[in-house]
This record gives C-alpha cells, sequence and structure tokens, in this order.
C-alpha cells in the first residue's frame, strides 16, 4: 500500500542494547487447564486455530502466544482496546496472573518458574508496578504508602522516610507527606502510585494505563512528567495503554494486541507507515504521521556518509518530520542527520520526507 | 408481569392462564374444608391426637447428651466468670468522675464536641438517676461479650471471604441465628453453661456476632483489586498482604460491623438479664416492671436508651472517621493522644483509692432514688386519670381491629362481642360488595390483584385462626411457588407442616394475626409518614433522628411505655411491636422517592405532570422494590419483637418459647424458636423473590 516508501532499517533495529525481559510464546487461557492447553499446542496448528478451539469450548483465551524482547532501558509499549488482552499480558510479565503456557525470561532466567519465596523477593527489589486506579492503601498518608513496598521488607523507619522523600521530590509532590489519597486530586493520587512503584529502585517497570483514568491536560502533563523521569532514571519499561496518542508519544517500540494476539509490534513509525493490515492502518489512521516519524526513521544508511556537509543544514535524529516544513519550503534539498554526538548518520533527501507528506495527505483524505 | 399496572383494561383472550388456574384450584379447596369443617373439625383446629412429640424427642436426645458434654461447658463457663467478674470490679472500681472523664474524651475523639456534649449528659443522668453500677454492670457484660462476637464474627468472615463454597452454608446460618429468638437458644445454653450471667454474655455474644458476619465479608469483598495487586507487587507475603493491605482497606466496612455488632450486644444484655443475678440494667427494668413500678422501670429504661444511643454513636464515629477523617474537634486526640489520656484517667483512679477513704464519691446508691417513689405515685396516677380513655382505645382497637382479624367477622358478630348477629340480608349484603370488588379489580387491573381480595376477604370473614389450616398451606405454598419458584414453595410447605406436626397451630395463627396486624398498621402510618418526609424536608429533619433513635433502642424498651399504659394483654404488644417496627416503612418509602432517577422525574416533569401525577403515576411506581424491601424489613422485625413481646403477655408462638424457658424445656423452646424462624424465612425469601420478580418485567 505504501508508494515504495519503507522505513529505514526496519527489522535490524538500531536498538543493541541486551536483553531484559524475553516473552516466549506466552498464553494465557482462561477456564482451560495448563495440560489441556500443552496437548493443543503439540498439534503444532497456528495459533489462531487453537485460540479459536478453545473460544468453542467455552474457554477464554486472553493472551495468544505473545512473544518479544524488551531491552534494558528501552519504553515497550502494549496497546490495544479494552478486553485485547493488554492488561493479562503485563499482569503474567509480573506474574499476578500464571500464563498458562510459554515462558517469560527476566535477564535469562524464567519467571514462570520462579517459586513464591522467589517471586516476592523480585517484586521486592526489581520490579515496580503503576495501576491505572492507582492502587494507594486508603489509610497510610503519602509519606506511608510510599514507604510501604519498604516496611514490607522490614527497612528502619529512618531509611523509609529517607528513600519515601527522595521519591517524593521526584514526583513533584514536596509537602503533601502527610496528606491522604483521598484528599489528593487524580493526577496527585498517581504521583504517589509512581513514587511508590519507584521507592525499590526496581529495574523493570510495569505501568497498567497510568493515565487513563486522568483529564486529558493532566494526561498529557503526565506523560511530559513521565518521558522527564525516563531520561533520568533510564528504567526498562513496560507501558500499558489504549490511547493511541499516547502510545505513539512515549514508545521507543510497541506492540498492538487484537482478541489476544499481536497483531504488529515495531518502532512507532514502522507501524504508521507499513501498517500490517487493515485494521492496523484503520486504528492508526489519526495519527499525525510528520509529528511520529522522525528523520532518523527514514534515513538511507546505503548512501555514502557525507564528509563534508557543506550547505546542506544538519539535524538530530530524533527531529519529526514537521518541524522540517520551513527548510523544505525554502528549497532545502537534503539534511545531513547527525547522532547525539554530532556524527553524521546519512544524509535525508527531500523528495523522501516529501513522499511522507503527500502520503499523510492522501491518508487523511475520506476513501469515498 | 411490571410494576406499572395498566391504567386500560387489559386485552381480553378467552384462554385462561394456568397461574389463575392454580388459584382457583386452591379456592375450591378451601371452599370444600370450609363447607366440611362442621363435619370434619380436624379442617380448622389441628387435632392433638395427631401431634408428633416433637419437643419430647429432643429432650430425649438431650438428656443423653447432656450429662457427657457438660462439664466441658461448665470448664469454659468457669474461665469466663472470671474475666467478666474482673472487669465488673474494675469499672465498679472507677470513681465516676473518672469513668465519666475517659467516655467524653473517647466520645471526643470519635464524634466531636456534640457527641461529647451528649455523652457528659447521659453518664450525668445516669449519675443522678442513681443507676451508676447498674449501669457499670451493664457495661462489664458489652465489654466482653463485644471482643467475643467480633473476634469470631471477623474470624467466620474470613473463612466465608476465602472460601466462597462455605459462604451459601454461612448464610444460611446467619440467617437462623438472626430469626431464631434469642429466648430460644437460651434454653439449651442455659442447660449446658448453667445458671448465671455467663449465660447471658455468651448468648449476647451469639446474637451480636452475624453482622460483624456480614460486615467482615462485604468490606473483604469490596477492596479495590488495584489495592490487592499494588500490596502484591511490593513484594507482600500472604500475611502481608492480608493485614497490612487488605484488612486496613476494608476497615471502614469493618467498624460499621463492630457498630452493628455492639448495638445488637447491648440490645441481648439487656434481654438476657431474664436470667438473673448480676444486677444490671435489664435486671432493674423487668423487676420493676414486675412490681408494677413504672415510674422506675421508665427511669431505667431512659438509661438503657440513652446509653445505646450513645455507644452506637461513639462506634459510629468511629467507622466515619475512618471513611472521611476525624471531626475538628476531634483531632485533638488524635494519635496517641488517647490512650495518653486514658491511661492518665487510670492512675489518677488508683491515686484517688489511694488518697480519699470514700473512692466512690457519694455515688448516690438505691436511696438516692427516694423522689422516684414519687414520680411512681404520679405516673400511676396519671395511668389511673385517663383510665377510662386508654381503656376505651384499648377495647375499642381490640373489638374492631384485632378479634375481627383473629376470628374473624363471623366469630365476631355476635352479641357478645359485637352486639349484634349477622342477619342474612347483611351476610348477602357483604358478600355482594365483596364480590363486586373482586370482579372490578379483575375488570381494571387483571386477575392478580383480584385473587389478593379474594384472600384477604377469607380472612376477614373467617380470621386466622377460623381458616382451615390445610387451606391456609395451600394458599402460603401457591402464592410462594408463583412468586419464588419451586424451592421456597417446597419450604414454605414442609416448614408450616412441620408447625402443624408439632402442634403449634393455634399459637401460629396467634402470631400470624398480630403480625400482619402490626404491619399493616405499621406500613399505613410509617408509609405516610415516609412519603410526607419525601415531600418536606423539614419533616425529614425531624423524623431522622427519632428514626435514629428507635433504631438503636434494645427492643425491651419498647414494652415500658407499652406496658405503662395498657397493662398486660394483647394490644400491649401490638403497640410495643409497632413502636419498633414502624422505623424501616417510613424510612425505606422516603428513601425510594427520594431515590427515584433524576433523568426520569425530569422527564416526567418536561411531559407536565402535576406533582401529585408525579408522585403516584411516576415515583410510586418505581419506589416499589425498595418500599416492598421496606415493608419485608418491617415484617422481620415485627416477628422478633414479638417473641420479646411475650414479657407481656401474648399466647403466640413467642409466648411458647418464654413458657419453656421458664420450665428450662429444651425440646419445646427450641421447636417454637425453629417455628418462629420458619416463618420468619419463609416471608423474607417469597417476599424478596415477588420484589425481585416486579423490578423486571416477565
Amino acid at each position: 500500500m505504501s508508494a515504495g516508501l519503507t522505513v529505514a532499517n526496519a527489522g535490524t533495529s538500531a536498538i543493541t542494547r541486551p536483553v531484559k525481559l524475553s516473552c516466549r510464546n506466552v498464553w494465557k487461557v482462561y477456564g482451560t487447564a495448563a495440560d489441556e492447553l500443552e496437548q493443543q499446542l503439540a498439534t503444532r496448528q497456528e495459533p489462531g486455530a487453537i485460540a479459536d478451539r478453545c473460544r468453542a469450548k467455552g474457554a477464554m483465551p486472553a493472551v495468544v502466544d505473545a512473544s518479544f524482547d524488551i531491552h534494558e532501558g528501552e519504553i515497550f509499549v502494549i496497546m490495544g482496546l479494552s478486553g485485547s488482552g493488554k492488561s493479562t499480558l503485563v499482569r503474567c510479565l509480573s506474574r499476578l496472573v500464571d500464563p498458562t503456557a510459554g515462558e517469560i525470561l527476566l535477564n535469562g532466567k524464567d519467571l514462570a518458574k520462579a517459586s513464591k519465596r522467589e517471586l516476592i523477593e523480585l517484586r521486592r527489589h526489581t520490579m515496580g508496578m503503576v495501576f491505572q486506579s492507582f492502587g494507594l492503601l486508603p489509610h497510610l498518608n503519602v509519606l506511608d504508602n510510599v514507604a510501604f513496598p519498604l516496611r514490607i521488607q522490614g527497612k528502619s523507619a529512618a531509611e523509609r522516610r529517607q528513600r519515601a522523600g527522595d521519591m517524593i521530590s521526584l514526583v513533584g509532590l514536596e509537602g503533601r507527606e502527610s496528606s491522604f489519597p483521598h484528599q489528593l486530586s487524580g493526577g496527585q493520587q498517581q504521583r504517589v502510585g509512581i513514587a511508590r512503584s519507584l521507592a525499590v529502585g526496581p529495574e523493570l517497570w510495569f505501568l497498567d494505563e497510568p493515565f487513563s483514568a486522568l483529564d486529558p491536560l493532566i494526561r498529557k502533563q503526565m506523560q511530559d512528567e513521565f518521558l522527564r523521569l525516563q531520561k533520568l532514571l533510564k528504567k526498562t519499561i513496560v507501558f500499558i495503554t489504549h490511547d493511541i496518542t499516547e502510545a505513539f508519544r512515549l514508545a521507543d517500540r510497541m506492540a498492538l494486541m487484537r482478541e489476544g494476539r499481536i497483531i504488529q509490534m515495531g518502532r512507532p513509525a514502522d507501524i504508521v507507515l507499513a501498517p500490517a493490515d487493515d485494521y492496523v492502518a484503520q486504528f492508526t489512521e489519526d495519527v499525525p504521521l510528520l509529528r511520529v516519524i522522525t528523520a532518523g526513521d527514514l534515513l538511507d544508511r546505503n548512501a555514502a556518509p557525507v564528509v563534508r556537509a557543506d550547505g546542506i543544514a544538519s539535524i538530530a535524529a530524533t527531529t519529526p518530520l514537521e518541524r522540517l516544513v520551513s527548510s523544505l519550503a525554502a528549497g532545502a534539498k537534503a539534511f545531513n542527520v547527525v547522532d547525539d554526538a554530532g556524527r553524521s548518520l546519512g544524509i535525508l533527501a527531500a523528495r523522501t520526507a516529501l513522499a511522507v507528506f503527500a502520503r499523510d495527505d492522501h491518508r487523511r483524505k475520506p476513501v469515498s | 408481569m411490571t410494576t406499572l399496572t395498566s391504567d386500560m383494561a387489559p386485552v381480553r383472550s378467552w384462554r385462561i392462564e394456568p397461574q389463575l388456574v392454580q388459584w382457583i384450584a386452591v379456592f375450591i379447596l378451601t371452599a370444600l374444608c370450609l363447607l366440611l369443617s362442621h363435619s370434619l373439625p380436624w379442617l380448622i383446629t389441628y387435632p392433638k391426637a395427631w401431634v408428633l412429640p416433637v419437643a419430647q424427642w429432643i429432650n430425649a436426645v438431650t438428656d443423653v447428651v447432656l450429662p457427657v458434654v457438660k462439664p466441658f461447658f461448665r470448664m469454659i463457663s468457669a474461665g469466663l466468670d472470671t474475666p467478666m467478674r474482673w472487669i465488673q470490679s474494675a469499672l465498679q472500681w472507677l470513681p465516676w468522675p473518672i469513668a465519666m472523664a475517659m467516655v467524653t474524651a473517647i466520645a471526643l475523639r470519635a464524634g466531636g464536641l456534640r457527641l461529647a456534649a451528649f455523652a457528659v449528659a447521659t453518664l450525668a443522668y445516669v449519675y443522678v438517676a442513681g443507676y451508676w453500677r447498674e449501669t457499670m454492670n451493664t457495661l462489664a457484660l458489652v465489654t466482653l461479650a463485644v471482643p467475643l462476637a467480633a473476634a469470631f464474627g471477623f474470624a467466620f468472615g474470613v473463612f466465608g471471604h476465602y472460601v466462597p463454597k462455605a459462604r451459601s452454608a454461612i448464610n444460611t446460618t446467619l440467617d437462623l441465628m438472626q430469626t431464631v429468638p434469642a429466648f430460644a437458644y437460651l434454653i439449651p445454653l442455659l442447660l449446658l453453661f448453667g445458671f448465671g450471667p455467663v449465660v447471658g454474655l455468651l448468648a449476647s455474644a451469639i446474637y451480636a456476632a452475624p453482622p460483624m458476619v456480614r460486615n467482615t465479608m462485604l468490606g473483604l469483598s469490596m477492596v479495590p483489586e488495584a489495592v490487592k495487586e499494588s500490596a502484591e507487587m511490593s513484594g507482600c507475603t500472604p500475611w502481608q498482604r492480608f493485614w497490612q493491605a487488605e484488612v486496613p482497606a476494608a476497615r471502614p466496612q469493618l467498624l460499621v460491623g463492630l457498630n452493628q455488632t455492639t448495638n445488637a450486644t447491648l440490645s441481648m444484655v439487656i434481654v438476657a438479664a431474664i436470667i438473673g443475678g448480676f444486677a444490671d440494667l435489664g435486671w432493674e427494668v423487668l423487676s420493676s416492671m414486675r412490681k408494677a413500678e413504672f415510674g422506675q422501670s421508665l427511669l431505667s429504661g431512659l438509661v438503657i436508651a440513652l446509653l445505646a444511643i450513645l455507644i452506637d454513636r461513639i462506634t459510629l464515629g468511629f467507622a466515619d472517621a475512618a471513611r472521611s477523617g476525624t471531626t475538628h474537634a476531634g483531632r485533638v486526640l488524635e494519635g496517641w493522644r488517647l490512650p495518653v489520656l486514658l491511661l492518665t484517667g487510670v492512675a489518677a483512679a488508683v491515686g484517688v483509692h489511694l488518697l480519699i477513704a470514700d473512692p466512690n464519691l457519694g455515688l448516690p446508691g438505691a436511696g438516692a432514688r427516694v423522689g422516684i417513689s414519687v414520680m411512681n405515685d404520679g405516673l400511676n396516677a396519671i395511668v389511673r386519670d385517663y383510665a377510662g380513655v386508654l381503656e376505651t382505645i384499648k377495647n375499642d382497637t381490640l373489638y374492631l381491629l384485632m378479634l375481627p382479624l383473629r376470628i374473624g367477622i363471623s366469630g365476631s358478630a355476635i352479641p357478645a362481642i359485637w352486639g349484634f348477629e349477622l342477619t342474612p340480608v347483611m351476610t348477602i349484603a357483604g358478600f355482594a360488595i365483596f364480590l363486586s370488588a373482586v370482579f372490578v379489580l379483575d375488570w381494571r387491573y387483571g386477575w392478580r390483584p383480584a385473587i389478593g381480595i379474594w384472600i384477604a376477604g377469607l380472612v376477614l370473614f373467617f380470621g386466622f385462626s377460623g381458616l382451615p389450616w390445610p387451606a391456609f398451606i395451600a394458599i402460603a405454598t401457591l402464592f410462594a411457588w408463583q412468586a419464588a419458584g419451586r424451592g421456597e414453595a417446597a419450604l414454605t410447605m414442609l416448614g408450616l407442616g412441620f408447625i402443624a406436626v408439632t402442634g403449634l397451630w393455634e399459637p401460629l395463627t396467634r402470631s400470624l394475626y398480630l403480625c400482619a396486624l402490626a404491619v399493616l398498621l405499621c406500613v399505613l402510618v410509617g408509609g405516610a409518614l415516609g412519603l410526607w418526609a419525601s415531600q418536606n424536608d423539614r419533616v425529614s429533619r425531624v423524623i431522622r433522628p427519632i428514626n435514629d433513635a428507635l433504631q438503636t433502642m434494645p427492643q425491651f424498651v419498647f414494652l415500658i411505655p407499652a406496658l405503662m399504659f395498657f397493662r398486660v394483654g394483647e394490644f400491649t404488644a401490638l403497640i410495643a411491636v409497632i413502636l419498633y417496627a414502624i422505623v424501616p416503612p417510613t424510612r425505606y418509602v422516603e428513601h425510594g422517592l427520594r431515590n427515584v432517577s433524576e433523568t426520569v422525574v425530569e422527564a416526567a416533569r418536561q411531559m407536565g405532570t402535576t406533582s401529585s401525577q408525579l408522585l403516584w403515576q411516576v415515583k410510586l411506581p418505581l419506589a416499589m422494590p425498595v418500599v416492598m424491601l421496606g415493608i419485608n424489613q418491617t415484617i422481620m422485625a415485627a416477628l422478633s419483637m414479638l417473641t420479646i413481646a411475650a414479657l407481656v403477655g401474648t399466647r403466640d408462638l413467642g409466648q411458647q418459647v418464654y413458657v419453656a424457658l421458664g420450665k428450662a424445656d429444651a425440646g419445646q423452646g427450641l421447636v417454637a424458636g425453629l417455628a418462629i424462624a420458619i416463618i420468619a424465612t419463609i416471608s423474607d425469601r417469597t417476599l424478596q423473590a415477588w420484589a425481585r420478580k416486579q423490578q423486571r418485567p416477565a
């Protein structure tokens, strides 16, 4: 469907950081025993067919054959409409729900096989989670809520106070330490939820629709806040959302789910430029292409590196296309795309960028 | 089958519905029974020869089992007796000004300045009226019974929460515990634990545990999933998750449970005083009532009422504080300050005992109640002066309302009662009016209301005790079947059958007619009040605290004014039952009418309804399910009060239980108690099912 426009280096992802969390053929089927599903899987049929057979028997396949790798320091967004299985999937990753089949490897160790004790230890030190409805303890004030995971571990009062205080200032709630949850606004409550989930300094950070219960304006603020925190903390993040704009704003990579299956996975630009099917295309219709696609996404790495970029403007790889409009209008023919350190990554030809403009225009026209 | 009865005559079709056929069959059976009753009198009065001696069987079993288990229970009894005496002496040991200050501090923390003022006033009244010692004895029982009930209730609630399979068994047990009158299980408790206040304590704990169980299950099930998950993700062990996340999150509901349990405990501690031996408030009221010292019983009844309200408001205050924060004045005593203050109080008490020879600080004993004898005489004089008026009220109600309902118009219309006999003309005229009412209803609203009038007419003409029992069982069973299904029908038939074969049919009809009359009057008067309160905010504001007070008062208290004015008898019981059971219809009618969906009301207004059209054609039909729940609550309240009212002389099932208590006859007490529980369960389930059915169109 795209007119010769492909995403540069799709597949050979630029992410070279080590894999933190790996999900291999994970299934969660409600109403079916593990060995029953095992038998089904042994038939080596297509996962969709197996899921259909489960449904026919009255079971509820919430997650169907999910596989992906999440790299260290990456924001991995799982997105889908309600009932698509995304919340169940994140609960499988944190083992709040036991997957029916499949492996979940955290630093190479299978989480699905962890004992209760090991799981408690993991949650105490390596995982943090933020919930859509906050999940704050109504009887504790802000400070004690944030310090709760530390108290559970039996940390001293002084240490708890110190650490929780740090987290509270990190999320900008200084001065509200002694307020109770019911005295806070939704945005403030979620800040407490975020501070609590970070209190133990987790490597893995799960966020289950953290901003969905908030007003649009507050949601935007919280997204900015989240990006600021991530720049600072560089956690490995699994972020669940049903809000497509939010997904495209935050994701390094994302997975789209429908009826329990991951139907497409990739960087935001991969998904808008090469939607896997009509569903994804329709779904991403309103995503502002020019804001999502960056100069780096369109880079032709096979072109000879520019040694002397005379007469060509240098732009950062993360620059969204919409920022190039004025230069293109002024007649720029190409851009020299550079990384954070200023090294040249390649040349972006003006016509490549303009092709995306044309495509965006075409996309927005009513079909008939 | 909708709530909104169509205003237009239903479209006639000549096919008769099968449900109507069933009713016609039952009416033919009833008519047959009535026709044959002259030659077969057993159709009306269940013959003695056919009674199964279930009570004796139970006693036979008890006689065998009791000696075996008795030593064990006597040990528990002794084990509980000691802490009870300790608490009793500790409370007596506290000098009254210090006790007063401590209670006031707790009240301040729980409910702010107004509650603190109420506490001071209540305790001052207790002191001045000379009931300090008795009050402390009552409180000693409550102090021990509440933790027992709460701990058992909490444990069972937690069990029910975590083992869903056990839930229905637990709910059935709770229903039984709350419907079997407490007098009935006092008897086996007496036999097991021996005479003494410990039995009252245990009976109170049993009686008061169900609300704690229910609220524990409710509270734990209402903990948001996110709270549990976030606790788990914080790395809680299951134990930590339960105690540090779920229980605190459920705390407001648990405190509501504690509040209800405390109220129930106090109510039962007062009633259990009937066992005697502890010189507490209940005993005080009871003995003054027996001696016809009404002034005194009124004073001590007031102590109970005030104390009940105070304890209720304090525990409720803590529950509210858990939900929405401590009141402004209460914050003075937040955190560690209250315990410290209470400990200071104890220290001060030690000091007082060391320094002052009479630590009671002039506690007025019985001698201070001299003034009361004056009041007694005064009250007795008032009652004497108005004896004529009171007697007229009593007799009129008795002859015009109570007797016709019990023995029917056919039985009342004799020269000895109504002063005339039914002439054939009167009978025919009456039947004509009745039949035309049936036909008008049938034509206008369909056959169901007509059936209702048929039944009402039968009861009115023959009376509850004049109806043949097989016909009565058939009618009740058919109603249960059509309203609630096969299971309830079987329960109704077996339950009523059990009551008949155990020889309790006659007391049952007594219970039914008293209960029916009380409920009818409560629904009429209470419903009217509720309707008024729903239209008028000022009325609502006046009625609400009165209802609150009526609802918190121990049942026992309602007997006092009724007895004072009308002496012993069924009329007095009726008054006491009405006083107790009038709250639910008032509350539910107001609540139902006020909570009709705002959009529907706006839509109706927009269509141009007048306010009376709005009330009668929109709000009332929509509020009907809530009103039905209110009526159900009224029936439950009336039944439970009836057993207490046995004290003022009735001849119903409650009296059977009470008599059994006097004879320590476990068999008779249990059978009669079970009969009451059966009636309560049948009417509760059938009415609730019926209300549910009305809510959704078939």
